[in-house]
């Protein structure tokens, strides 16, 4: 009896404890079935962002300056895939992992959080992508994936203006967010860093969709349940002329400099060289060490944007625009004359500013001062100008302002007034810097840029543009074509007998007897150029500067400016060649062939020719793209980028 | 002629127990068959389990506990020799040393003990049954102690404190004292502490720690039992379906056709379908209790009623894990899950359960 006794007792206990179990229960699927519900749907459900395309940037005949392309990608996700040494070294039996594979890895591991999927490898072949989808099941955590990558079909040539996109880093992560984007770049890996990619960037990436998938433990797709699909970039037409601007990079030869062309009617920048450029195919997936030392140490600055960021001395180039101030201001009269005994000195003291010539020019009135580029005429004329009065005048041009084209990293230059030196260097204004800078020297500085700007205002009469890379878009939503509208900056107000008279002059530059009449010689067209040559280093007083006896990279940089044909202007030109030595025979010859090109077709030679990549890129745009847009101008500005509305 | 001999084949089986069982295996084979991902060849291999485990249960029931009752002390003893062996020349296979190497084949005796243990508490008490005094738990305890230490030291706590509680269960129903049970029972609380810092191996206080907050290794060892709740609340009062629990479906329940087949079983079925497994455990348990107290001989009835309780422990202990209220321990869900080791000790025991109620009082010898 005693022994169904204990065994009731059991039978009750064990009762109580399954009660107690049904409890639990209750309240893990009762109670709490909400929570569990949503985690169970959470372990179920992913929404994996769809990258939208990216948009493809043209030159204005619809040569393609940058493109995607699709291809296969490794990738791992550090969090499902167990230990990553091990599984990489599994994977390197499959397809070929390098050690520059591995290092970016880690580097982009130590940057990210856990559950992103990162790429080990590149560019699959297409032997590689099969092979690694008979294995993959061996390999939780990996997934192949179909990317687009972004290349740069003429390479080092647009590295300074179309950009390249990068990896998102952590800063670029923090200026989405901040500008709430950062939604909109779920599932994107890149940004524009520099040039037309990143400026142009919130139109370029488009819209990110978002799938709905259903994944098993192993963050594989099992299923999908919806999508919503992405809305490619706008492509962007630029007014660059690709072939332009290799002609252009072909002139240079092996000199380091830039060039600038704008069309004058409306500001477009129809070339925009900065020599060296670099391959940006090389920033796109993170440029490898070695590289990055070599454009990084070289002592040619290839990373360095020289039109935009390169400041210089304008030197005689200056001087167009002081002979207008002058006659603007009163301070001269067209027939003024100066006799020139090949230096100038102040009142009362014996400091000599020697001309370039050392016996002078003899009697020189404004147009000879400019086409014979007289110093001696500059340094009387500033002096008696004032540094004031000189700095208001050219600012009105744009000198020491930044000319606000649409690329980010513009340098403003430096367009000095006293004010501006006693904030700077706590002294006042000596007149003898007056005398420099009116030939362009001293504290006058200057972008290639700026002297486009300048010299399209004088060839435009007083009206100045802001210069502009974008011509056209075309919005992938409804496949129409926008066109950016010219942006007048400031409308100078001038004599047109001045102005006339300035121009005249810059004509006879290249006219003989002028300071670029080798350049200028035979042209069909009217050609209106000024050289010009900044000093590198000073010269002492009492020495005189012999080219043969400097170090190269000591060298006078030579430059030159023009716009042509000089009656209807529709090309302006600003050409700045390091070390070149004179204007007149290096850089002066330089613009001359980009005009020739651009006015007349005429290529530089045959030799040269046969290098353009772009004639055959040209040759390869596909008639039903587009053959670019129309000449016509119609909206006013850019409309608003696709991602104003953003994915969850 | 064959409905006889159908008949004397059956004659030890109790047929509601057998109904009950049949009920609960054939629920076995549909979530084994959902557990495997549809898999033809497990559900195959489940079923001959299946066969063999009712087979061993048919012959043992023929087999009168008086019989077994003299196998009670040799295996106890060989099983203490195995034991000690282990100790001494064991295989260490993942850090324990569990196994004994005999040349084909190795073996692991802690099994055997499983059911050798409560046969020899058993077989003691039935011996002492005259002249039992209170000193005969001393050394029923002692008797039990012996291999339940050599186990423990392997280490391989789950099994010792299963087989604790197996031999506790004869000890309990043997009549042992409320006042040691309760005197036992406090200083097993107090010395709680000591063993969490000088018995408990890291791993093993890993397990508990993981219970308490399963958050604080969520990819590592609360893995399983984050997985194992989020299946059993998501499946909600009556569940996602049979073959469409996503838990399991996706790949997300580690060990889903073994250890952890409750939460599949709980995804698909929900609280209607616990509320119904419980019941039938509940029946079977209370079936075979009702047998065992009803046995002839004493030694049938503490066997009986160990085996049963046993197996109420590994249920309890099985369900409390998988739902998140007892440490992960390797212990199937008896009769459930897919493993034939398990379905054959468990069926075993309820034919000795069956036989012991079924054969008449044997005469003292």
């Amino acid at each position: 009896m005693r022994y169904r006794r204990r065994m009731e007792i059991a039978g009750i206990i064990a009762g109580i404890l399954f009660l107690g179990l049904f409890a639990r229960f209750a309240w893990l699927q009762v109670v709490q079935y909400d929570h569990y519900h949503a985690l169970a749907e959470n372990n179920r459900i992913s929404l994996v962002p769809a990258p939208p395309p990216r948009g493809v940037v043209y030159d204005r005949h619809s040569v393609v300056l940058a493109h995607n392309y699709s291809a296969h990608t490794l990738e791992i996700t550090p969090a499902k895939a167990g230990k990553l040494e091990a599984t990489i070294d599994q994977l390197s039996e499959i397809v070929e992992i390098g050690s520059g594979d591995r290092k970016r890895f880690k580097k982009l591991l130590a940057e990210s959080k856990n559950f992103e999927s990162l790429p080990i490898r590149n560019l699959l072949t297409e032997e590689e992508s099969a092979r690694f989808a008979v294995n993959r099941y061996r390999f939780p955590g990996v997934e192949m994936k179909a990317r687009q990558f972004r290349q740069y079909p003429l390479g080092s040539s647009f590295s300074h203006v179309v950009g390249y996109i990068g990896r998102i880093n952590e800063q670029d992560q923090q200026h989405l967010n901040e500008e709430g984007l950062l939604a909109n770049y779920k599932g994107s890996d890149h940004i524009g860093k520099l040039g037309i990619e990143a400026a142009y960037e919130k139109w370029l990436h488009g819209r990110t969709g978002i799938e709905k998938v259903e994944t098993d433990s192993g963050g594989r797709a099992v299923r999908l349940l919806s999508r919503t699909p992405p809305v490619a970039g706008y492509n962007i037409y630029l007014h660059l002329d690709a072939k332009l601007q290799q002609v252009a990079e072909s002139v240079f030869g092996d000199y380091r400099g830039a060039l600038v062309a704008l069309d004058p009617r409306n500001g477009g920048v129809l070339t925009l060289v900065s020599k060296p450029g670099f391959d940006p195919n090389l920033f796109v997936d993170g440029i490898d060490i070695a590289s990055w030392r070599e454009l990084n140490d070289s002592p040619d600055r290839p990373l360095i944007n020289r039109a935009l960021r390169g400041v210089y001395p304008p030197g005689s180039t200056i001087k167009p625009f002081m002979g207008l101030a002058g006659l603007e201001l009163g301070v001269r009269k067209p027939s003024d004359s100066i006799s020139d005994p090949g230096y100038f000195s102040l009142p009362g003291s014996s400091h000599r500013y020697r001309d370039w010539k050392k016996d002078g020019h003899g009697i020189v009135d404004l147009k000879r001062s400019i086409v014979i580029s007289c110093d001696t005429y500059y340094y009387g004329l500033a002096h008696k100008m004032g540094i004031e009065r000189m700095s208001a005048f050219l600012s009105q041009f744009g000198f020491g302002k930044k000319s606000g084209i649409d690329l980010d990293g513009e340098l403003p230059g430096l367009m000095p007034t006293p004010e501006w030196k006693n904030k700077r260097f706590k002294q006042p204004w000596y007149p003898g810097e007056s005398v420099i800078a009116g030939i362009g020297q001293g504290y006058v500085l200057t972008t290639p840029m700026q002297l486009a700007v300048a010299t399209m205002a004088l060839a435009n009469d007083g009206v100045v543009y802001k210069p502009q890379l974008i011509r056209a878009w075309r919005n992938p939503a409804d496949g129409k074509l926008g066109y950016a509208a010219p942006q007048v900056l400031n409308k100078i107000k001038l004599n047109p007998e001045y102005v006339r008279l300035v121009k005249e002059a810059m004509v006879d530059v290249t006219l003989p007897g002028g300071t670029a009449s080798i350049a200028g010689a035979n042209t069909p067209y009217q050609f209106a150029g000024k050289t010009g040559t900044a000093q590198v280093i000073g010269i002492k007083q009492g020495q005189r500067y012999v080219e043969g006896q400097v170090a190269a990279r000591n060298r006078d940089h030579a430059l030159f400016i023009a716009f042509a044909p000089a009656d209807a202007p529709r090309i302006v030109v600003a050409v700045m060649v390091e070390n070149g030595g004179h204007g007149g025979s290096t850089a002066a010859p330089i613009a001359r062939k980009v005009i020739d090109y651009w006015l007349l077709g005429k290529l530089p030679s045959q030799s040269a020719a046969q290098q353009l990549k772009a004639a055959a890129a040209a040759e390869q745009v596909e008639e039903n793209e587009d053959s670019g847009p129309a000449e016509e101008i119609a909206s006013p500005a850019l409309p608003p980028p696709l991602a104003t509305e953003t994915p969850e | 002629m064959i409905l006889r001999m159908i008949r004397r084949t059956v004659s030890h089986l109790d047929g509601p127990l057998i109904g009950l069982l049949l009920l609960l295996l054939m629920l076995s084979v549909a979530v084994v068959f959902s557990a495997s991902g549809e898999n033809g060849e497990r559900v195959v291999s489940h079923l001959s389990n299946i066969g063999v485990a009712l087979v061993a249960m048919l012959l043992i029931s023929h087999i009168p506990p008086q019989r077994l009752m003299q196998f009670a002390l040799p295996v106890y003893i060989v099983g203490v020799f195995l034991l000690l062996g282990v100790a001494l020349f064991g295989v260490v296979v993942n850090g324990s040393r569990r196994w004994l190497e005999l040349g084909v084949t190795r073996v692991q005796p802690s099994e055997l003990m499983r059911l050798a243990a409560p046969m020899m508490l058993a077989w003691y008490f039935h011996y002492k049954q005259e002249t039992q005094r209170g000193r005969d738990f001393v050394l029923a305890g002692l008797l039990l102690a012996l291999p339940v230490g050599f186990i423990a030291k392997q280490p391989d706590l789950g099994t010792s404190l299963l087989i604790t509680a197996s031999g506790f269960y004869v000890l309990f129903l043997g009549g042992l004292s409320w006042k040691i049970i309760a005197g036992v029972a406090t200083v097993a609380a107090s010395a709680l502490p000591l063993a969490w810092n000088y018995l408990l191996h890291d791993y093993q206080r890993q397990r508990v720690l993981t219970l308490i907050d399963p958050a604080s290794d969520p990819l590592g060892a609360g893995y399983h039992i984050i997985q194992s709740t989020i299946a059993v609340g998501s499946g909600g009062v009556a569940g996602k379906g049979w073959m469409v629990g996503t838990q399991t479906h996706l790949d997300f329940l580690p060990e889903r056709s073994t250890d952890f087949i409750f939460a599949v079983f709980s995804e698909e079925f929900g609280l209607i379908g616990n509320l119904f497994l419980l019941l039938l455990y509940a029946a079977i348990i209370w079936r075979s209790l009702w047998l065992a107290a009803g046995a002839p001989s004493l030694f049938g009835r503490l066997l009986s009623g160990s085996i049963v309780l046993t197996f109420f422990t590994y249920a309890f202990v099985n369900m409390g894990m998988v739902s998140g209220i007892l440490p992960v321990v390797g212990v199937p869900l008896p009769l459930i899950s897919y493993g034939g080791t398990s379905m054959l000790t468990v069926m075993l025991g309820f034919g000795i359960v069956m036989s012991a109620a079924t054969h008449k009082k044997l005469v003292k010898t």
